[in-house]
């Protein structure tokens, strides 16, 4: 036993001595340990969150996917990238009920007043979130590649696939925090909920931006989803669909541009919102 | 002299966008080591005190202090001093008793096995060893409370702020609450505990501020002082009879009035005569000899000290009159 051992049974331990950088980096941590635990404790909420992507997989590739026009003749080789593209969405509203629920139950509150640095809130939010979500991609590659879709460009540029997914995740997880943060009450989490869909459907997450109505398509190829699943489907080495404008040839850079626009955009309004708790 | 545990002077606050300030002009001394009662009905300001006392909120002006560090200069340091038990339970709902302690006393920078031979110290002292690994969701409102207010004791903090600890607790849940702030009290603690309960305030606190807000105004400290001072600014104790028959109502009046040494208030309905009276003993004594003299049968008789609920809505509708 250590030394605090022979001081009153009930006195307090005193906080040990360390530099801020380091406690910063052990409250993330142990704010990341809080969120695995979450998951330890309640496996039936990852086993849903992980299920409706890989039931949306199973129904767009059997029951739909007979009807769709699809390059090369395999809807499932354009789906599946579509697919991990949507899911990384989903983790948007994740991320939202999440710090909803902190700020709503007061753990929030009780973490401001605690003596630990407030990027710890947040940077504990970002990774946990993305231990998640790097967890449900590869269960849903591994569920794609049950069904038949087969990556064929090589594990380097998968790899490079499988980044632009999560940095797309990244970037939605600010916005999921700062809408945590902005709304009041579990109304507007719905509304987040229904909104993703149709966001998802008005991009070439499942079709080809061509066949929608003219001015649809120009905003679906705009879609940062589009860019990304694009990309995704390029680097996986699958068929993707022709488009002739230029956010669609340009697929690659665009699905690094807008995740890190929408960073540099969320990521500041976020923090600011935080400290501004106080007001 | 050791500083106040918690000063704050002319504090005011007014949220962005609502009407009305929140906060207008609060003052508070709170000396180390007693229980102070922040008493008043919602709106009245009470958690939005507490708030910027824990450094959550920053006052628009007005000053604050805790242990004698300023929270609006100081903030990082006055977090080391303090626990905070919210309206919430704000506990992990998730994760079970020992694990929420564990992590909120490795985000308090305590070491792996510090943090772990504190956390059983205190579900011991909670009476929650037996909760320790179920999760909290399962918990009765009291334990979530007992086990909320452990999180915030990890530090022993120099002030420790309850905000309507016992606020949707069950009659069993409040008496939980209550014996575990009384224990802590007897240990030391300087406890600021807002309520809008009189009971638990009367219960608790060697001292009351009562906060009111008038209309338009903001909350600020209408009365402050013991419980048994509060009572005294609305008048000592009152006789009270009640007779059987209303027709011995006029008679029982004239007794009363004869003993009080100034006109008795009669109410019909309840069949009941009061008035006030200076010395508790002598008139239920003479009120006794009174009564039966003139063949009076009384159900009941007292004295009795206004209640706090009395002083309460004394206090606050004269602030609404003023206002």
């Amino acid at each position: 036993m250590s030394t605090s051992t022979t001081t009153a049974p009930d006195a307090p331990p005193a906080p040990a001595a360390g530099s801020p950088l380091r406690w910063a980096l052990a409250d993330t941590a142990t704010l990341t340990g809080r969120q695995l635990a979450h998951l330890r404790a309640r496996p039936g909420e990852l086993a849903g969150a992980l299920g409706f992507p890989i039931l949306l997989l199973l129904m767009f590739a059997f029951l739909l996917g007979g009807m769709m026009q699809a390059p090369g003749g395999d809807y499932r080789q354009a789906l599946a990238p579509g697919l991990f593209t949507m899911t990384m969405l989903f983790g948007l509203s994740a991320t939202m009920v999440g710090v909803l629920t902190d700020a709503q139950r007061g753990i929030t509150d009780r973490f401001r007043s605690l003596p630990m640095s407030a990027g710890a809130v947040l940077a504990g939010r970002a990774v946990s979130d993305m231990v998640v979500s790097t967890f449900a991609l590869a269960v849903l590659l591994g569920a794609a590649l049950l069904i038949g879709w087969r990556p064929t460009a090589g594990p380097g540029s998968a790899l490079a696939a499988v980044g632009l997914l999560l940095l797309l995740r990244f970037a939605l997880l600010w916005v999921g925090i700062w809408l945590g943060l902005v709304v009041r009450g579990p109304g507007a989490l719905t509304a987040v909920q229904t909104f993703e869909f149709p966001f998802a459907f008005l991009s070439g997450v499942f079709v080809a931006p061509a066949t929608m109505p003219a001015g649809l398509g120009l905003l679906a190829e705009w879609n940062p989803l589009s860019s990304t699943a694009a990309a995704a489907r390029e680097l996986f080495g699958n068929p993707g669909w022709e488009g002739g404008s230029w956010v669609a040839q340009h697929a690659l850079v665009m699905a690094v541009l807008w995740p890190v626009v929408i960073v540099a955009v969320f990521a500041p309004l976020a923090v600011r919102r935080y400290r501004r708790m106080s007001r | 002299m050791p500083p106040p545990a918690v000063h704050a002077h002319a504090l005011r606050k007014h949220y962005p966008g609502s009407t009305g300030p929140a906060l207008g002009g609060f003052d508070l001394t709170v000396p180390p080591g007693t229980v102070h009662g922040l008493l008043g009905p919602n709106g009245a300001g009470k958690t939005t005190a507490v708030r910027i006392l824990a450094t959550l909120l920053r006052a628009d002006s007005g000053h604050a202090e805790i242990d004698g560090i300023d929270v609006a200069a100081r903030p990082g340091d006055v977090r080391r001093r303090i626990g905070l038990v919210g309206q919430n339970a704000a506990v992990d709902e998730v994760l079970d008793g020992q694990r929420n302690l564990v992590m909120f006393a490795r985000l308090l920078h305590l070491s792996p096995p510090d943090a772990r031979r504190r956390a059983a110290q205190l579900l011991e002292r909670f009476d929650l060893t037996e909760a320790a690994d179920r999760p909290v969701a399962g918990y009765s409102g009291g334990m979530r409370r007992r086990l909320d207010i452990a999180v915030a004791m990890i530090l022993a903090p120099a002030v420790l702020f309850l905000d309507e600890p016992t606020t949707g607790l069950d009659p069993r849940g409040r008496a939980e609450v209550w014996s575990a702030v009384r224990a802590l009290v007897a240990a030391g603690t300087t406890v600021l505990l807002t309520t809008q309960y009189l009971d638990e305030a009367d219960q608790l606190a060697a001292r009351i501020s009562v906060l009111a807000a008038p209309r338009g105004g903001g909350g600020r400290v209408v009365a402050e002082g013991t419980p048994d001072e509060l009572r005294a600014r609305i008048g000592g104790d009152r006789i009270e009879v009640v007779v059987r028959r209303p027709d011995d109502l006029p008679a029982a009046a004239a007794a009363v009035s004869r003993v009080a040494g100034s006109d008795a208030e009669v109410d019909t309905d309840l069949r009941r005569v009061s008035a006030p009276v200076a010395d508790r003993m002598a008139a239920l004594g003479a009120t006794l000899s009174a009564l039966a003299e003139a063949d009076v049968a009384a159900e009941d008789l007292a004295v009795r000290r206004p209640t706090l609920d009395e002083v309460f809505l004394h206090l606050t509708d004269r602030v609404e009159v003023d206002a």
